[in-house]
């Protein structure tokens, strides 16, 4: 219950940062990539200001033995550099400038309604679908050193 | 041309902040990355091991975060989305795919590894800023003018 209860925290409080941020807007998302146009990059203290406080706040809680709810700890354990991490970006990379969403952002819009982002999110299930499926089908090993977890 | 946003370096800080606390939050207590498309991808099978309802929960808190923040501040939240459907979908498609494909997104990747010196996360948040704005230099400066 308590996992639950977190995990429904956090993902409002993400969205919250997203909305506060700006990011919830894809016009600024686009923007921030437009150096040579309509530039604004808020961006980048967007994350800027989550990698300092993830940074932190991640060597605080790996002091810990095991997280505070019992579970173990669900790190990635790969190090090897792949095509994988090439090929994933570049394909992510030009969906997120052609419409100004990650798959955060998008899911936090789903609430705003528009026919846009429903379309968007629609597409983006059925690609991480299909993701799933190319890596089970390629990589059953990955998917189950990791708990399931890509 | 393209719709010119404000430059909002105080309130971008304080919610980048507040994601990070949400980042930190989710790894104190459930040991978990606050990475969207691997928690997306945990709606998805195989369902071994991969917290399931926990997925759920955070995803529910994501979609009602809006609705919150307009309760609180009184103020609808702005957003301009591209009505292209065509464009729309195969942007998703493209997102959806090459984030699970890729091990992660601008959350997993370029928040939660890049706090963790993860050597694979840098390199994927470097390609994938590079395509993105590749993508808006080719579509906004040498299609559209």
């Amino acid at each position: 219950m308590l996992r639950v209860t977190i995990s429904f925290i956090a993902g409002l409080l993400f969205g919250l940062g997203l909305v506060i941020g700006g990011m919830a807007n894809p016009a600024k998302v686009q923007n921030f990539l437009d150096v040579f146009g309509t530039f604004d990059p808020s961006l980048a203290f967007v994350m800027g200001g989550a990698l300092v406080v993830t940074f932190f706040g991640y060597r605080f809680a790996f002091r810990h033995p095991s997280p505070l709810s019992g579970e173990p700890f669900h790190l990635p354990t790969a190090t090897e550099l792949e095509p994988r991490l090439i090929i994933g970006p570049a394909l992510f990379g030009v969906g997120w400038g052609l419409s100004g969403f990650c798959p955060g952002p998008a899911i936090t819009s789903l609430s705003l309604m528009a026919t846009g982002t429903l379309v968007f999110v629609a597409a983006m299930l059925a690609g991480i679908g299909l993701a799933r499926f190319t890596l089970q089908k390629h990589a059953p090993k990955r998917l189950e050193a990791r708990g399931g977890k890509v | 041309m393209a719709e010119v946003t404000p430059f909002t370096p105080i309130a971008s800080t304080i919610g980048g902040a507040i994601i990070g606390l949400a980042a930190v939050l989710l790894m104190l207590f459930n040991g978990r990355i606050a990475g969207i498309s691997g928690i997306l991808a945990r709606l998805f099978p195989p369902y071994a091991g991969s917290d399931m309802a926990g997925a759920a929960a955070f995803i529910a808190g994501l979609i009602l975060a809006p609705i919150c923040y307009s309760i609180a501040s009184g103020a609808p939240v702005a957003q301009t989305v591209s009505s292209n459907m065509v464009l729309m979908a195969v942007a998703g498609l493209l997102v959806g795919f090459g984030t699970v494909y890729g091990g992660g997104c601008t959350s997993g990747h370029g928040v939660c590894g890049l706090a963790r010196l993860s050597r694979r996360s840098l390199v994927a948040t470097v390609v994938f800023m590079v395509a993105g704005f590749a993508t808006v230099f080719i579509v906004r400066h040498l299609i559209a003018d």
